[in-house]
């Protein structure tokens, strides 16, 4: 586990600030420091703008870290590798080449020569320091520099065991984009999906689990035929959807000890479940007699709870951040639309009012948008709308695009793209909510249901 | 009952013309070596029902409508419900791949259900006919036009509780 700690030798830095780090008590506790913007001494801020059209990747220069222990040089390139990639992959930054750096290299406690990295039109420029504690663990310090302003805007030091260095290499990577972009954190984050194999017509589905740049891939006690996983808002537990009785049923999964457990056991199907935002409840859908309706049950007690009453199809149900509302899917208006209703029923309005019909609609962690799935004219698109059903925005369209989800900084989309024809097949895809930077995410076999995590502690 | 023969027939036809021979959903074609003097298999058999009865019915898109060619091949299954009383069927509901999974599990129930309760109407007890629905997880004809579509919007009788063949 990883620690975020401020001992006495780190001190502020003589010109600049140096981000403070306090330990949050118990060893599991690990948490991001990155909230408020510092103030700047003077200049105007270094910060990537990214509303407008024409938007351009800010230069980011990031120096090798130094260690003076020789048994760190091999984990150093492998950090710096990461944090590159977690930057380079955001589609908010354009990594300067090592070959690139004319300045000498930077001391660690020294100002670097701010003109040798405004020549290599780089904005930022990133410095690094590994050492080993004296418990053994990793230590790393980061300094970002606004090469225009001559400052550092960011200071911080990272201790992890030393078999976590990539997720310390993440939030190193979290530290430079939520104080260079003004975003939020998400690259020390994980994705659970089904992993897809054997044929069109007898798919094998299993449950696997991975960091969200693709490391870390492990094989969950999950398998046969099971279907949209979904985390815990605590990241130790999963939902998903089970054959294993023979017809589709809600399951619980801890990820500490994969212990797996059926929630309830009703007269028909369940499916289309998710967590509420305090973890204390699950909605789900279940069908009875060959009708939808959407249910919240209490993990506690196992109370099921009716929200919907209606002879549509009522699913695919989805929290607001804040717990009180939920935004559903249901064709009770004759096709395929959004309505949010009272976490407690009632009434529902319907949001979307466009060409075509929505499904799997999931709210932002920032509240403001909702991402859906769009059928419209034989293409699949991922969109996103206002909460009021304003503003829809298509940011993609193939045969088949399904079932996005957020990053927890709500600023990228992950979704699954399925080919057509006998030899389709499915992968993951990443969009930022700008409607740039669509990416494929690696996986080793194809991949669909991606849910991402909330970020780590 | 020569022309449902015919039907069901060709339905494997054009299933295996379209999906290859080992995607045909194996219900449709078990015990296919109980044929009879006649070629057809015994009247009491699960290989009668899935062959010469018909095991499945179609929908149009977004649809869980019984229309007239499914309420006929409804009716004979009911028929042979009743002549078959020890039988039991589970319905699976199945869609085409044009949809969300979510909404189509609960579209796939809706079709099971639908054709389940057709079966009812014509006297099957209630507690012989289970239903699942598999959404658009368990296509049996693989290309993506309509013509692959059409076969898989189906419910289907999967029967035990009888001889296979």
């Amino acid at each position: 586990m990883i620690s975020l700690v401020s001992p006495a030798s780190w001190r502020p830095f003589s010109l600049t600030h140096i981000r403070r780090l306090f330990a949050l008590g118990a060893v599991l506790a690990l948490s991001v420091l990155i909230t408020a913007p510092l103030a700047r001494a003077q200049g105007t801020p270094l910060e990537i703008t990214v509303a407008g059209a024409e938007f351009e990747p800010m230069p980011i220069a990031i120096q090798p870290f130094q260690s003076a222990d020789p048994s760190l040089t091999s984990v150093a390139a492998d950090i710096v590798q990461v944090i590159s990639d977690d930057l380079e992959r955001s589609g908010l930054f354009r990594i300067v080449p090592r070959e690139a750096h004319v300045s000498r290299a930077v001391p660690f406690d020294s100002m670097p020569a701010f003109a040798d990295w405004r020549v290599i039109n780089a904005d930022a420029l990133v410095t690094g320091l590994l050492a080993r504690a004296e418990d053994g663990r990793l230590r790393v310090q980061f300094r970002v520099f606004d090469t225009q302003g001559e400052e550092q805007v960011e200071g911080l030091q990272l201790l992890s065991a030393p078999e976590d260095w990539r997720r310390v290499a993440h939030k190193v990577a979290d530290g430079i984009y939520s104080r260079l972009t003004g975003e939020g954190p998400y690259f020390d984050s994980r994705v659970v999906f089904v992993d897809e194999t054997g044929p069109k017509g007898d798919r094998r589905k299993r449950i696997a689990i991975m960091d969200q740049d693709g490391a870390n891939l492990r094989y969950l006690p999950a398998e046969g035929l099971v279907l949209t996983p979904r985390f815990a808002p605590s990241d130790r537990a999963i939902l998903y959807i089970s054959y294993d009785t023979g017809e589709p049923q809600v399951y619980l999964m801890s990820l500490d000890g994969g212990q797996r457990e059926r929630l309830g056991n009703f007269p028909g199907m369940t499916f289309a479940p998710r967590f509420s935002p305090d973890g204390s409840q699950v909605v789900l859908s279940l069908a009875q007699d060959g009708n939808t309706d959407i249910y919240a049950m209490t993990l506690a007690g196992r109370q099921m709870r009716r929200l919907t009453s209606h002879p549509g199809i009522d699913t695919g149900p989805s929290f607001s951040p804040d717990g009180t509302q939920i935004v559903f899917e249901s064709d009770r208006g004759g096709s395929q639309q959004l309505y949010i209703m009272s976490n407690a029923g009632g009434e529902p309005r319907r949001i979307s009012f466009g060409r075509g019909s929505y499904g799997t609609p999931v709210w932002s962690p920032r509240g403001d948008l909702i991402a859906f799935t769009k059928i419209l004219g034989g293409r699949f698109h991922i969109g996103v709308m206002r909460t009021d059903g304003s503003d829809e925005r298509l940011l993609t369209s193939s045969f088949l695009d399904e079932g996005p989800t957020w990053s927890p900084n709500g600023r990228v989309l992950m979704f699954f793209r399925e080919s057509p024809g006998q030899s389709g097949s499915a992968q993951m895809m990443s969009i930022d909510i700008t409607g740039r930077n669509l990416r494929v995410v690696p996986t080793p076999n194809a991949a669909s249901d991606p849910a991402w995590s909330p970020l780590r502690r | 009952m020569k022309i449902k023969a015919v039907a069901a027939l060709g339905l494997v036809a054009l299933l295996a013309a379209c999906a290859g021979d080992d995607a045909v959903d194996a219900s449709a074609g078990a015990g296919a070596g109980g044929a009879g003097v006649a070629g057809q298999p015994d009247p009491s058999t699960i290989a009668y029902f899935n062959q010469v009865v018909g095991d499945r019915v179609f929908f149009a898109f977004d649809s869980s409508e019984i229309d007239s060619q499914a309420q006929a091949t409804l009716a004979q299954q009911a028929q042979w419900f009743r002549n078959n009383p020890a039988a039991t069927a589970t319905i699976e509901g199945h869609t085409d791949e044009r949809g969300t999974r979510d909404y189509n599990l609960a579209l796939g129930a809706r079709r099971a259900n639908a054709a389940r309760a057709f079966l009812i109407s014509q006297g099957v007890q209630a507690d012989r006919l289970r239903t699942v629905s598999y959404g658009k997880e368990r296509p049996v004809a693989l290309c993506s036009d309509e013509s692959c579509w059409a076969q898989n919007r189906r419910a289907v009788s999967v029967v035990v509780g009888a001889p296979t063949s």
